[in-house]
This record gives C-alpha cells, structure tokens and sequence, in this order.
C-alpha cells in the first residue's frame, strides 16, 4: 500500500518536472545577448549535474529505505568505517565541482570584459524610480529623465483590472540601440537599489557613493522588463526596469529629437507662468513624484509622511517652501528634488501644493524664483 | 568556601526542583533551563510564524488587499529576525542544556548561574523587539539583513530599539557558548576522550567556537550603525566618506558562520536519531567531525557570495565561488555517511527517523540549490529573488526546523518519561512534510521566473506559484499548532517511557532513568565501550 501511494507520487513528479521543463515561465530565461545565453547555458548545465547528483544520492538512500528495514527482516550490519569509500566521496565532488568551476569561470572572465563600448547611460536609483542619463560626448547633448512606475494606483488596490503589464510599466523606456555595447554605469542617490533586467543577463546593485559597470549588446528589438531586486524601502516592489532596443537608425532618430526637445525645455526656464498653467502641470507631477508619501489628498501619513494641507511650511514663506523642496530634509525619507526635478517642474509642484488640498496662499512660484533660489545658494 | 560547602551538603541529598512559580526565575539547573530555553523557542516559532502567515496572505493574490507596503516589510524583517535569534538558535541552546551534561555525564553544566542569565536576557531582548512594531513609525523595515543606509538614515526611530535588542540576544549567544565549552572541555565523565563524544557534542562544542568568533563582529556592526544614527558618524555614510558596502562585508562576517550555527547541531542531532533506528553505528564517525570543523572552517571565507551583485573585483568574485563551491565537499561527505549508516541497517520508521529523513532529503536539494547559487554568472538571475528564498527555506526549515522537531521527538521520552503518540506524531511528519514542500518548492519557480523577493505586490505570471506557496503556507503553519496539541498530550497523559525509550538508542543519556534525575550523573557514570563512539 504504501509502495503504491510513493509509487503514485513519484509518477506525478516526473510528470510535473516534464511539464517544468517545457513551460517557459518556469526557467530562467534565455535571454537576447550572448552573455545572457551563455549564462543560461551554464545554469542549465549546473542544473542538470546537481539533478543527476540528486537522482543517484536518493535512489540510494531510498533503495536503502525500502530494502533495508526490520519489517523486512533486515539484519543490521555491523560496518562502520571504511576510509576508501571516505576518500572516494571526498574526491569524486571535488572532481564534479572542478567540472562546474570551468565554464562558469569563462562566463564570468566574459562578463567582466566591460571595455569597449559604443556608448555609456548612467542608471541612477532613487527611492522609489529610475534615472537615465545619457552620458556620450559624441551625441554633444547629454539629458536624463526618470522612469516610474505607470501601473495606476487603481490597478495595485484591485479597483480596475489589472493589465499584462501589471506593474512592469514605465512613464518612459529606457532606450538603447541593438548591436551596440551599451555600457551601463549604475550609481544611487539615497539607499540601496539593484538595477536587473533578465533578458541581458545582468544585475548589479546601485550603491550610493559607487559605480558599477554593467554592459549589454542586444541582439534583437524588443521591450525588456525587470525589477529592483534591493530591499530599497517602502515601494521596493514598485520601481520597474523597461528598456525598450531600437534598431540603430530608429534609435538614432529618437537621439536627435531627444536633444531638440531638451533645448527646449532649456528655454522654458525662462518662461513666466499663469496660475491654472502651473496648477495643470504640477497636479501632474505630484502624482508622480509626491503623493507616494504625502498622499494623493495631500493628507500624509503622519508622522513618518507628514500632511501638506494646511501644513505650515504650504502654508508659510513661499521660499522656505521651494527651499525645503530642492533640498529635501536630511536624515528624513524626504528627498532632495532639486536634484530630480527642473525649475519648472519644481515652481508648479510647489505652487500646486500652495493651492490645493485646501491650501490657498494666493501667491504664484515661477522657475525664474527656483533659479534664484539655486543661485543664492 | 562556605558557599561551596553549602552547596556540596545539598547535593548529598538528591532533591527536586524548587516549589512555586519562582523556580523558573531563579533556577540554575541544566534541565530547567533548557526547557524555559525551549518553550521561549516555540512561543518564539508561532509569532514569526504567525508573520510569515500575514506575509503569504498579502501574496495570495496579486494586488494589495491586506497590508501596506510598509508594513509588510516590518513583517518580512521580523519574521526573518525571530525565526533565527528567537526561534532555531534559542532551541538549539535548550536542546544543549538538555542533552549535554546528560551526554556527557555531567550533574549539570559548568556555569549555572551564567546559564540562569543567558536564558532570562531573551524574553527581554524579544519584547524589547517586538514593542517597536507598536510604535510611531513601526519597527524594522529593512530586511533581517538590515543593509545600510536604509537601516541606519532612511530606517524609522525604532531602530535604536532593534540594536539594543540585538546587543542583548549576543550577549545572551555568547554566554550559552561559553558555558556549553566549559562544559563540554571540563566536565565529560573519565574515560570520555574528545573522539568518543556523541557527534551532537561535538557539533555543539563547534557550533559554540563560531558563536564566540562571529557574535561580537555583529555587535560591531549594529555599534557602528548607532553610531551613525545618533552621534554623526560615516561608517556606512558614503557622503561621510563611509561605505554601505562595508556594512555588507561586516554584517556577512557574521552572518555565513551564523547560517551554520543553526545547521552544525542539526547535523549532530540526525546522526543520533539515524544510527538509532538502522540499529546500526553511525558510519565514518571521525570523517563527521573532521567534515563539521571543515565546514566550521570554511564558513570563514565564504562571506561575500552573498554580494556577488554588489560590484568587486573579477578575482574577489572568483575567490569566493570557488571557496563557496568548496563546502559543497564536506556537506556531501555528511550526506554519503548518513545514507551509509542507514545502508543494510534494519530500520523502523518512527516519528524522529522520518524527520530526520525528510532532514536528509530536503537539506540535500537545499544544498544542491546552494550549489547553483554559489555558480557568479548565474547567481547574477539567482540573486535576490525567490529561489534564494526556496533556497534558504529548504536549509532551513525542514533542514535545521525539522531537525529540532526530530530531536524533540527523539529525546521527549527522556525529558518527561511519557511516550508520544505514535499515530499524532506520524500525522504530525506527514502535514508539515506536505506544507513545506507545496510552500517552498514553487518559489523555485517563481525565482528564476524572475520574482524578486521582499516585495508586498508582483507582476501577473507569477500568481499561480504564490498561490500555491501560500496555500502550503497554511498547511505547514497549521501542522505545527497540531505539534503543540501532541507535545501538550505527552506530557500529560502520553505511556510511560523505558529508560531506553529506542531499541537501537546508544549514549549516555539512555542509561539515566526516563526521566532523568533532576542532577543528571551525581556520580561520574562508567564509559562503557557500547554506548559511544570509537
């Protein structure tokens, strides 16, 4: 009886394992660079050797178990030694791991090979997103924007339905060129992150004061997407990677309207405002970048996130307010913006703050004050 | 001298424990001790138990239905900090005070009233812990590995609480450590030489020496963050000119020997409970030692494939995947003899030799996983995600958890002179068997699917796993609510135990009467040939 019921539960683990070994959403994934080829090679390789090693430890042990037992008459033996065998299972390993060692050494002496490259994005973590900057002198113009989380809150608290992408979407992409060596420097502003993005084979944790290399050639166009994989705090799970491959010509293309456009935000700093102006696009960018913390009703979530409406500071100078803004409150979860943000982005979220959630100040915060305010300093 | 005097006229009479509830408080007896040690442990399991059950709630489904975010991570950390400090470590320590002095042949063990201190600094630390989730702010929220800077600027006020806390449970490890080698070093019963102790002796005696070595490097580590916190310092401030990843290199220092700390005295305790249901001698006793201390040894210079990711060196990296794949061979050596000592034995299959099975089966797939984790190139998918954790469950639930329970099974006759029931005892193996499998071995899935751990929320492929994980769960958590039922049945009604409670047991605790004398050998007891090792 009880052979069968083992009998029977052994039959469904092979099945299963079949099942296992042709299912995609089960194994690591191939990946579309060579390193993340070789690295799924290898994993498959150590794979099947730890199950051969597997298979052929518990055929014996459980041979032993049914064979060996009083119910069946077993006469314990009295052996209790032999250095022959102790040598033999100390050695044989040895052999097998040396076999393992081998390849992965390879592996890895490739992947740190990090010279060489077309071109250099910084990656830079921030409590709770990503920042990109394209780094290359050659394209004259470096900018960077930030990539956060776009699945919309009501998605996460089960509103509306969820989408395939379900917490794997981003505001903007990265984008890099295929059949390029695109070197990644990965850096962090406030804790510790991990930059992960499976199809390339690499991850590398985003250390605050540090600069990791990581590099990629993508062989094929494609959307990618992974995850911080670093405890970073309280939306550790919210911060996703996309990196979206362009052929070259098309990324190219983007490359130059990039640059254009960040001219022209240049020019915008100069602009001068209206209230309903500054109010549209600051509602848009504390959705983004405050209601995380401060919530979406301003309220907070005293003490550790304290209230906007009817604070003191949205409610008192509107200089101490910008200040507090672009430098953050150190030793606090609350972050430098002055940093992630321009002065236009920073003029309308404070000017919005000032007149929302039942705050009316009555005044108006223009970039040209944010300019003022980084240049007194 | 008086004192001695006085206390030597006592032991003339053998007497009893102390009447009334003080005596829990003031004893200084091994037995006592180590069953205050083990109740704590288990009080402990069931709250980080409980935590675990609130995180695979929230994981059942994809979205956030129960908890926040920041709550979830106070529960991931604490359930992490209690499982390790409150519940595998105290229980091993209990299980020493139990079985040591009787292995050996001592009355007791060499330092009761430290023992007496070590013990009662717990309930302290673990209050002192747990109080922090009722603050302003919440408690721990940074993962058991508490990495700076998000432990030390970025973690809430409660922090201060957390390395108090952690000073203490040092405090309380390293007096039980000392007290176990005094004991272990002074007080064997002549005849004993070190290569005739029982292996779970000699796996404590090393567990002991990691305990002493590793312990103060983690009272460092939390030092150095209050420092940070309170007095400005930059040890882990990189803006200071400090290094978060120093904080790394430090706290895994620590924390690799810790890892074996809670899987040495496992290995000792299977390698009574195998030897006793084959009726056969444990096979290659001396290579079992010599296997203990090497991977003692080797816990040294493993730290850092805990950080394959963090950015070092290509020649640190291969240093570290070599020397990790290295343990690889004195953990086999440990498997092979087991199964040898089982091979042509004539075994039963009562409660303790099947968890001590299921120990062998399971640590091994554990270890193999290890193995694949130790591999760089891979671990870089590995690293962070939901096979680690498959992976560090497997060791150590039904790895060092089991072994507890086992030994449990195993040494409760002696202890209380009442016999489990069989059949509960058998139900009890075959559930928690059951849920610890369905729970952790989809995680190996979901990992190399690509689901980072540590988060309250994942993408839609990786429902179904979690699913099923929090299902076993439930199964595997509810199993060990049962377990309480049939330890309470024991002690209050379970069938008188022989002083030989196993056919097949050998040691010297098996020549006591069950149950023990309250001073286990008042006189040194004879080392006969038959009952020990060599």
């Amino acid at each position: 009886m009880k052979n069968q019921i083992l009998r029977m539960l052994t039959g469904t683990l092979a099945f299963l394992a079949s099942g296992v070994a042709l299912a995609d959403e089960l194994n690591m994934r191939v990946g579309v660079t060579d390193i993340s080829r070789q690295v799924y090679d290898l994993h498959m390789t150590i794979f099947y050797i730890c199950v051969a090693i597997g298979v052929v430890v518990f055929s014996v042990l459980f041979w032993s178990v049914f064979q060996h037992r009083k119910s069946k008459g077993a006469v314990a033996a009295t052996f209790h030694d032999s250095t022959k065998l102790e040598l033999a299972w100390t050695i044989v390993p040895t052999l097998i791991l040396i076999v393992m060692a081998i390849p992965a050494t390879q592996v890895l002496v490739a992947m740190y090979d990090t010279g060489g490259e077309d071109m250099n994005i910084e990656v830079r973590g921030y409590q709770w997103k990503w920042q990109y900057k394209y780094l290359d002198e050659d394209y004259n113009n470096s900018f960077s924007f930030f990539s956060n989380l776009a699945t919309p809150k009501s998605q996460i608290v089960n509103r509306s339905a969820k989408t395939d992408t379900y917490l794997l979407e981003v505001d903007e992409h990265l984008r890099i060129p295929i059949n390029r060596k695109v070197r990644f420097l990965v850096t962090s502003e406030d804790v510790i992150h991990a930059w992960w993005v499976p199809d390339f084979g690499i991850k590398r944790d985003a250390v605050p004061g540090m600069l990791n290399e990581l590099w990629a050639i993508v062989e094929e166009p494609g959307i990618y997407r992974g995850q911080c994989t670093e405890l970073c705090g309280k939306d550790h799970g919210f911060m996703p990677i996309v990196v979206e491959a362009m052929p070259e010509a098309e990324f190219d293309a983007w490359y130059a309207t990039k640059v254009t456009s960040e001219v022209v935000r240049q020019e915008s700093m100069s602009k001068t405002f209206t209230h309903d102006e500054l109010m549209v696009q600051g509602e848009v960018i504390y959705g983004t970048y405050c209601s995380s913390c401060h919530m979406a009703n301003g309220e907070g979530v005293p003490p550790v996130f304290p209230a906007i409406a009817k604070s003191p500071v949205a409610l008192g100078p509107r200089d101490d307010h910008l200040s507090l803004v672009i430098n953050g409150v150190s030793g606090s979860a609350m972050q430098a913006f002055g940093k992630q943000l321009d002065a236009v982005q920073l003029a309308s979220v404070v000017h919005y703050q000032r007149h929302a959630f039942g705050n009316d100040v009555g005044d108006i915060s223009q970039p040209q004050d944010v300019i003022n305010l980084f240049n007194g300093q | 001298m008086s004192e001695v005097i006085h206390a030597d006229h006592h032991d003339d009479h053998a007497h009893g424990p102390a009447k009334g509830m003080l005596r829990w408080l003031y004893t200084t007896n091994h037995k006592d001790i180590g069953t205050l040690y083990l109740w704590f442990s288990f009080a402990m399991f069931l709250i980080g138990g409980a935590m675990a059950l609130v995180i695979r709630t929230e994981l059942f489904q994809p979205g956030l239905q129960f908890i926040e975010p920041e709550f979830f991570n106070q529960m991931t950390t604490n359930h992490g900090l209690i499982m390790v400090f409150g519940a595998i470590m105290p229980a091993f320590v209990g299980l020493a005070n139990w079985l040591i002095p009787m292995q050996v042949g001592a009355p007791d063990m060499a330092l009761p009233r430290m023992n007496n201190l070590s013990f009662w600094i717990l309930p302290f630390a673990f209050s002192m812990m747990i109080s922090t989730l009722f603050m302003e702010g919440g408690g721990p929220n940074f993962g058991w590995t508490f990495y700076a800077p998000l432990s030390t600027t970025y973690a809430p006020d409660s922090v201060t609480y957390f390395i108090f806390a952690v000073h203490l449970m040092g405090a309380s490890s390293i007096m039980g450590s000392i007290n176990i080698i005094a004991t272990i070093l002074n007080m064997r019963a002549p005849g004993m030489t070190l290569m005739k102790m029982p292996m779970f002796v000699w796996t404590w005696l090393i567990t002991a020496y990691l305990l002493i070595a590793v312990m103060p490097v983690l009272a460092g580590a939390v030092t150095m963050m209050l420092f940070d916190i309170h007095f400005n310092t930059s040890f882990f401030n990189a803006a200071g000119g400090g290094d978060p990843v120093m904080f790394q290199h430090i706290f895994w220092f620590f924390g690799h020997p810790e890892v074996y700390i809670m899987i040495l005295p496992a290995f000792g305790i299977v390698s009574h409970i195998i030897p006793t249901f084959a009726r056969k001698q444990l096979f290659g006793y001396t290579s079992m030692v010599y296997a203990v201390a090497s991977i003692a040894f080797l816990s040294f210079i493993v730290w850092a494939h805990h950080m394959f990711t963090v950015g070092m060196p290509l020649a640190g990296q291969l240093f570290f995947m070599y020397s990790t794949m290295l343990i690889a061979v004195p953990t086999g050596v440990k498997v092979f003899n087991w199964i040898a000592t089982m091979w042509r034995g004539s075994m039963t299959f009562e409660t303790p030799m099947l968890f001590a099975i299921a120990f062998v089966v399971l640590f091994t797939i554990g270890g193999l996983s290890g193995i694949m984790l130790a591999i760089t190139p891979a671990d870089y998918q590995y690293h962070d995600t939901y096979f680690v954790v498959a992976h560090f469950h497997y060791v150590l639930v039904p790895g060092a958890l089991f072994s507890i329970i086992a030994a449990v099974y195993f040494w409760i006759p002696k202890w209380t002179g009442k016999m489990y029931d069989e059949s509960l005892g058998k139900l009890h193996f075959w559930l928690s068997f059951v849920g610890v499998n369905v729970t952790f071995f989809p995680q190996h899935f979901s990992g190399l699917a690509g689901m980072p751990r540590r988060i309250p929320d994942y993408a839609l492929q990786f429902a179904d796993f979690n699913m099923i994980s929090s299902v076993g769960a439930f199964i595997f958590g509810f199993s060990q609510v049962f377990f309480l039922y049939v330890l309470i049945k024991t002690i209050r009604s379970g069938a008188p135990a022989k002083a030989r409670s196993w056919e097949g047991a050998k040691g010297l605790e098996w020549t006591l009467p069950s149950p023990a004398p309250y001073h286990s050998f008042t006189y040194p007891p004879e080392v006969k040939s038959e009952e020990v090792h060599g």
